[in-house]
């Protein structure tokens, strides 16, 4: 075989084995222990915001900052598509 | 890309208002059941590409110029980022909910515990949600266009 | 060992993406191994908030005799992945806006023909 197909595999095989070790580390499935911040969230939700829908109201106004960098994302996106594209028009 | 035969323009007429309402409606109660304006936008998009499927690129890149729906998302964004600052101006906080418990436009407050829909709730999150909605309809909508008139053009001038 | 079959899902998800973007030799095919490993991301981002027997955190007609913050799903975590899933449609646009451009140059998706057309 060739040489990076070997060095794939071994790279491939280390990464499975730390995979293997952390799956154990972590909480079992449906469990999650003790959760204070979505507690609070889930209590409060109704007074604060004044809606119905709990993550509605996570996304826009308890994290509304994240939902202002994603919209940043979405039109970095549609500008870098025109440009690449702005050649074409015959 | 060439237009299709005149069985799947028919239906295409039919089913795109109908997938545009349901779009709709998913945006505009985002703050009652699951959905919202980044869900309901995408399903809007969908209903958008079935119609440039259908009727050829060439023929709706002649009729929708791209600057104009680049114009729309940036008007998106801009009544975004303005309802968030006049959080500021009203209440002290960047995204701070100035209209929840108030008696202006979305001002009631629903009772704790599980509750039939009040659509007057929510607060600022309703006028989010349509901003939010038009920035992707709009941003989806651009580059699935530009992607299909840019691969039928013969030749590429450079 | 049964309460963690999920976790080990997410792993298969990755390593088939992983595989698919490393020993592959067309462009599309690399491309899709790319959108393997997101989808495998998001699924792991969406089993970390789960409770057991709990219900999803909307107040509209609840079923009745629930117990509130005992007895519902997570939320934050479906928050930070609807973020995820937008962002990676905005990558695997400019993604394909890319190769389109090399197709368009060279003429082959073939990985290594590329890499000795020095021109």
């Amino acid at each position: 075989m060739e040489k990076r197909v070997i060095a794939g595999a071994l790279a491939l095989t280390i990464v499975a084995v730390f995979f293997a070790f952390s799956i154990f580390l972590l909480h079992p499935f449906g469990d999650p222990g003790e959760v204070q911040m979505d507690d609070h969230i889930i209590v409060n939700t109704q007074n604060e915001t004044g809606t119905n829908n709990g993550v509605t109201s996570i996304v826009f106004d308890y994290r509304g900052f994240d939902t202002l960098g994603e919209a940043t994302i979405l039109f970095s996106a549609v500008a870098g598509v025109i440009m690449i594209f702005r050649r074409v028009k015959e | 890309m060439t237009e299709m035969t005149k069985i799947v323009k028919t239906l295409a007429n039919i089913l795109f208002p109908f997938t545009v309402i349901f779009g709709l409606y998913i945006i505009a109660h985002g703050h009652l059941t699951p959905g919202g304006g980044f869900q309901g936008g995408a399903v809007v998009a969908s209903g958008c590409a079935l119609l440039l499927v259908a009727y050829g690129s060439r023929w709706v890149f002649t009729r929708i110029k791209e600057k104009r729906l680049a114009a729309f998302e940036s008007i998106g964004a801009i009544a975004f980022i303005t309802v968030a600052l006049l959080g500021i101006v009203f209440s002290m906080m960047f995204f701070g909910n100035f209209l929840a418990g108030s008696n202006l436009l979305f001002g009631t407050t629903p009772a704790t515990g599980s509750t039939l829909a009040d659509f007057n709730t929510g607060g600022v999150l309703p006028l989010m949600n349509f901003a939010v909605g038009v920035k992707v309809i709009a941003g989806l909508f651009v580059i699935v266009l530009i992607m299909a008139y840019a691969s039928s053009a013969k030749e590429w001038g450079s | 060992m049964i309460e963690y079959i999920p976790y080990i899902a997410v792993v298969c998800m990755i390593f088939i993406g992983l595989y698919a973007a490393m020993f592959r030799r067309n462009l599309i095919k690399m491309v899709i191994g790319i959108t393997i490993i997101e989808s495998g991301v998001n699924l792991f981002l969406i089993t970390l908030g789960y409770r057991e027997g709990g219900v999803a955190p909307i107040y509209t007609s609840l079923p009745p005799g629930t117990t509130y913050p005992e007895q519902m799903v997570l939320p934050v975590p479906q928050a930070l992945t609807l973020t995820s899933i937008v962002i990676g449609v905005a990558v695997l646009a400019l993604m394909l806006s890319l190769v389109m451009h090399i197709y368009r140059k060279y003429g082959t998706l073939d990985v290594q023909k590329i890499r000795r057309l020095k021109e």
